[in-house]
């Protein structure tokens, strides 16, 4: 069992949102500003590695017909302690995210790891998978908030960085950035610098197109 | 809010996948063909309609502070229960879905086989238990809450057959090598939002 491969492996070249697509929702709705972002990368991070834990814990307990719930459920009451623990100590954090903390548990991630790989290997290195995992979410999830909220407010966690025209400095900021849209064209184009970096990812394509047979058609 | 709103609002102006993306890892895995799309679309309907409303008289009559009222037991209107929200909507779901194939498999067939894979699929789907939230966070009734999940399902199914629609011909286009897939698939939908963000300025 190597520690190190599971922990990074997901980060950049097996990266759950760039290449298996799991677990996009949150990462698109949540990610206009710094802060919130972090606050969800930790509990899904935290919700992943223990869920992970706690269903390889029982593996050889539950049957088989019934595996989904008995996952569903264990990461189910891991995300009322984390929204419990956000509504106590980071109330209005926790009100921004709204539905959002819910959604964990139909994040595709948890549920595929859980399914994957906690259910045929040992708690230790399940944990440990669990939290490489959430590293990959938590790296996509930084990198679109930093571009989202550097551009489209001037700010990073809420200080300026770019002065904006409004405050008499020169940065117009970019309003498309702060709407829903731009975390699609920002994700999508984050995938092609990690397909540049990583060619083995590039998919192939379904259909060739064919080279013109007359040069004059051509141009 | 009149129901007619309620359901034009819930369909475009706050589109599930669009405007809030909720059930994108579907969304993005199962739109290559319009027809295996459409199915699926079809089956967020049918279940949204069924799981939103249950909810809705779940969390009324079992989870609310002083829902419990109506047992007579003393003290029971203080009782607050909502914190076990989320597990309990989530085994609802679960529930109804399995009910749901077993029903469809003995008295309608025809569904059943077409709907096939789909419908365990469901209930990991973020829009179902995303809508189920947002209908206890928006403290819909009863009628709104059946209005707003069949709408919030058409509105869902409408996206997700006309993202497939435009990936079956993005294939013949020819798109640089590292934006294949994945990476294009993802610009589209940021545009197909970028014009649902245009029925935000109705007012319905």
């Amino acid at each position: 069992m190597d520690v190190k491969k599971t922990l990074f492996e997901p980060v950049v070249t097996n990266n759950p949102i760039a290449l298996q697509i799991l677990g996009i929702c949150s990462a698109l709705a949540v990610t206009t500003s710094l802060q919130v972002s972090l606050v969800m990368c930790v509990a899904l991070t935290a919700v992943a590695a223990f869920s992970n834990l706690f269903v390889s814990m029982i593996r050889n307990f539950i049957p088989n017909s019934i595996r989904i719930i008995v996952q569903m459920t264990i990461i189910a009451s891991l995300v009322i302690v984390v929204d419990q623990i956000l509504k106590a100590y980071a109330y209005e954090t926790s009100k921004q995210l709204s539905v959002f903390v819910g959604l964990i548990i139909t994040n595709c991630i948890v549920m595929g790891r859980a399914e994957a790989f906690a259910m045929k290997n040992k708690p230790w290195p399940s944990f440990v998978d669990g939290i490489g995992n959430g590293l990959g979410y938590s790296v996509i999830l930084i990198a679109v908030a930093v571009v989202r909220e550097l551009f489209g407010a001037g700010t990073l966690m809420g200080y300026e960085i770019l002065q904006t025209v409004n405050n008499g400095g020169w940065y117009v900021p970019n309003g498309m950035m702060l709407i829903a849209p731009s975390s699609f064209i920002v994700i999508g184009l984050l995938i092609w610098a990690i397909r540049i970096y990583d060619p083995q990812q590039v998919e192939e394509p379904e259909f060739k197109i064919a080279p013109n047979s007359k040069m004059k058609e051509a141009h | 809010m009149d129901l007619l709103s309620i359901f034009i609002r819930a369909i475009f102006v706050e589109n599930m996948a669009l405007g809030f993306f909720l059930g994108m890892c579907t969304f993005i895995a199962i739109s290559k063909k319009i027809d295996a799309a459409l199915g699926l679309g079809i089956a967020v309907v049918v279940v949204l309609g069924i799981t939103v409303p249950v909810n809705n008289l779940l969390y009324n009559y079992l989870l609310a502070p002083g829902a419990l009222a109506w047992t007579g037991v003393e003290g029971s209107e203080n009782w607050d229960l909502s914190f076990l929200g989320y597990l309990s909507y989530i085994g609802v779901i679960a529930a109804i879905v399995q009910i749901m194939e077993m029903f469809l498999d003995k008295f309608v067939p025809a569904l059943y086989n077409a709907l096939g894979v789909f419908l365990p699929l469901i209930t990991v789907n973020c829009a179902i238990l995303g809508a189920s939230l947002l209908m206890v966070q928006r403290e819909l009734g009863f009628s709104e809450s059946v209005v707003f999940g069949l709408g919030s399902g058409v509105g869902w199914a409408l996206a997700i057959t006309a993202l497939a629609g435009i990936r079956e011909k993005l294939k013949y286009s020819d798109i640089p090598p590292g934006l294949r897939g994945l990476g294009i698939t993802f610009i589209t939908v940021g545009l197909m939002s970028l014009g649902f963000m245009s029925f935000g300025g109705m007012s319905v």
